[in-house]
């Protein structure tokens, strides 16, 4: 009965839409905008086939290869510059230099130096989806608990063991709203990097379409974006879910008082 | 024979060099801030026995929490020093378990109150059986057998408490610090909680240095109780608590004799508050 309610709540809003875009263009035919049924088509068509393995396929690996890549790199740097008084001194006014600069533009700078390759694209992702990451674990580290360090202190819980038992569960909340920024930038940069100088992947694939005027097949790549993001995050939620459940409870609690 | 006045020391009793479990010796503590510098901690001087229950009230600022820090090595002397078992002390010694004045924010709200127990021990590099049974003993002991599986924050002020104080006693330490344990707890929960310290040290042998503003409290608890007094602070009186070993919440509270102690240590921290001290104490100490 839950489950069932959870669902008529999350398709109400997608069935409304789908129904007026149904209703709008069944009527006088747009070429810029295709039926439902026609983009429907169209997307079994042109993504069900060899373009999947061609085009999805590696846009996904790459795509998942740079925000793991992004989040193990930002975690492990935050620990490291976040644990350290001088070195959070020293890196801030750099890390907010790079933060700033919009990484779309560095793409052909990573052009340049990496070569027009996979590890081009995933650099931009990386470079990109670092920061949220990094800088959040830095703002966790930093803000600790005292109490909680005296505590692990005490008791001779120092080192790796502190970290581990410590510092990375006490940061984690922070952490996966760094991870949640992360994904969505990642989503953008792997279509970007591949706009540019590229001969295959989903965003070259949606350009090409776009600049052949082949319509229903650029929306249909649009769609398959969509979902990517949909399931992206369905992924995230689920794992938050499972490593942030004492949180939310926490959270529930304090929220009661 | 003068029931009147307790077997007392003005400052700290000392014991001879090699009896004492932890040795305080002219520790000063200044802490050095922005806004300028702060003495907490004047001169203490003071030996713990091994076994002892000693208490240690003083009035709300007068620098326990600093003295006890110092003590569990979380914090460096400016001067003087503590041994504990002759050995002077850097840092944590691993001997030695403390239960924080912020009990709630002391556990960690990730684990659940049975891991919460076993995280040092764990960390010790315990064996998994024997951290097993140590950490249902200490539930146990706490009267917590019941809820190892809930989270620290779905339980009571007084039940996170006696988390805390599973955590201390799982770790199987020789001396146990405990600063203002009881402060946030209402009264029936305090009541058991000060029965459970007093069975919890009768059981395990272990050294039990309880800091508390309550002179009640310092009294029904204690074998012993030290005075502080107000700051600048140096140890105005260490008396000793000549109660039944046995302690009951009605009757050992309805004994003239607790009212006796209760009178001379209230009388004692009046003084200390007008400015009396104890300096001929000190400077024999010192000397
Ligand atoms: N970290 C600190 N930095 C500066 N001053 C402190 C610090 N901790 C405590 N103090 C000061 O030291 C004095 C003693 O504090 P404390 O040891 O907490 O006393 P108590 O536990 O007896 O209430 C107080 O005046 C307090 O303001
Ligand atoms: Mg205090």
């Amino acid at each position: 009965m839950k489950t069932l309610k959870s669902l008529g709540y999350l398709l109400t809003l997608p069935l409304i839409l789908l129904a007026w875009w149904w209703i709008a263009t069944s009527g006088a035919a747009n070429f810029f905008v295709p039926t439902p049924a026609k983009l429907a088509e169209t997307f079994i068509d042109t993504w069900m086939g060899e373009k999947l393995l061609t085009d999805v396929l590696p846009s996904v690996i790459r795509l998942v290869v740079g925000v793991l890549a992004a989040i193990v790199l930002g975690i492990g740097l935050g620990l490291a510059v976040g644990l350290n008084r001088t070195m959070r001194a020293v890196t801030e006014p750099v890390f907010e230099f790079f933060r700033a600069l919009p990484p779309p533009v560095l793409v052909p700078v990573l052009m340049l130096l990496v070569g027009i390759n996979d590890g081009m694209k995933i650099a931009v992702i990386i470079s990109g989806c670092i920061w949220p990451v990094l800088l959040n674990t830095i703002e966790a580290v930093r803000s600790i608990d005292p109490v909680q360090n005296e505590t692990s202190r005490s008791y001779g819980i120092s080192g790796l063991s502190r970290i581990r038992y410590q510092v990375l569960p006490s940061a984690t909340p922070t952490i996966m709203a760094g991870v949640r920024q992360c994904l969505s930038i990642g989503l953008i940069l792997m279509v970007i990097s591949e706009m540019f100088a590229s001969s295959s992947g989903l965003g070259f694939t949606i350009v090409q379409f776009q600049r052949s005027f082949a319509v229903p097949e650029m929306w249909s790549g649009i769609v398959v974006l969509g979902l990517i993001g949909v399931a992206l995050s369905f992924i995230f939620q689920w794992c938050e879910r499972r490593v942030l459940r004492w949180y939310h409870g926490l959270k529930e609690v304090e929220n009661a008082v | 024979m003068q029931s009147n006045n307790p077997t007392s020391h003005a400052g700290g009793r000392t014991l001879p060099e090699g009896e004492a479990l932890l040795s305080v010796r002219n520790l000063k503590k200044v802490y050095r801030t922005d806004a300028g510098d702060i003495e907490a901690v004047r001169n203490l001087t003071f030996d713990l026995g091994r076994g002892e229950l000693v208490c240690l009230v003083g009035p709300s600022g007068s620098g326990k929490t600093t003295l006890l820090k110092c003590i569990a090595g979380l914090l460096g002397s400016t001067e003087g020093e503590v041994r504990l078992d002759g050995e002077v002390i850097t840092g944590p010694p691993k001997k030695m378990a403390v239960v924080f004045q912020e009990y709630g924010r002391s556990l960690f709200p990730w684990l659940r109150v049975a891991e919460n127990v076993e995280l040092p021990l764990k960390n010790a590099g315990v064996p998994k059986a024997e951290r097993k049974v140590l950490v249902e003993q200490a539930l146990e002991a706490v009267g917590l057998a019941h809820v190892p599986k809930s989270y620290p924050w779905q339980l009571s002020g007084g039940m996170q408490q006696r988390v805390a104080i599973a955590r201390a006693v799982a770790y199987q330490p020789e001396v146990l610090l405990m600063d203002e344990p009881f402060a946030a707890v209402d009264a029936q929960t305090r009541a058991d909680l000060e029965d459970l310290i007093r069975s919890v040290w009768k059981k395990l042998g272990v050294t039990v240095l309880f800091v508390t503003h309550d002179i009640d409290e310092s009294i029904y608890l204690g074998e012993r109780v030290i005075i502080l007094s107000s700051s600048p602070t140096v140890v105005q009186e260490d008396i000793v608590i000549d109660l039944p070993a046995e302690r009951d919440q009605l009757e050992t509270r309805s004994l003239p004799r607790f009212t006796e102690l209760r009178h001379h240590v209230y009388a004692e921290i009046q003084k200390a508050k007008q400015g009396h001290r104890p300096e001929e104490a000190i400077t024999m100490v010192v000397k």
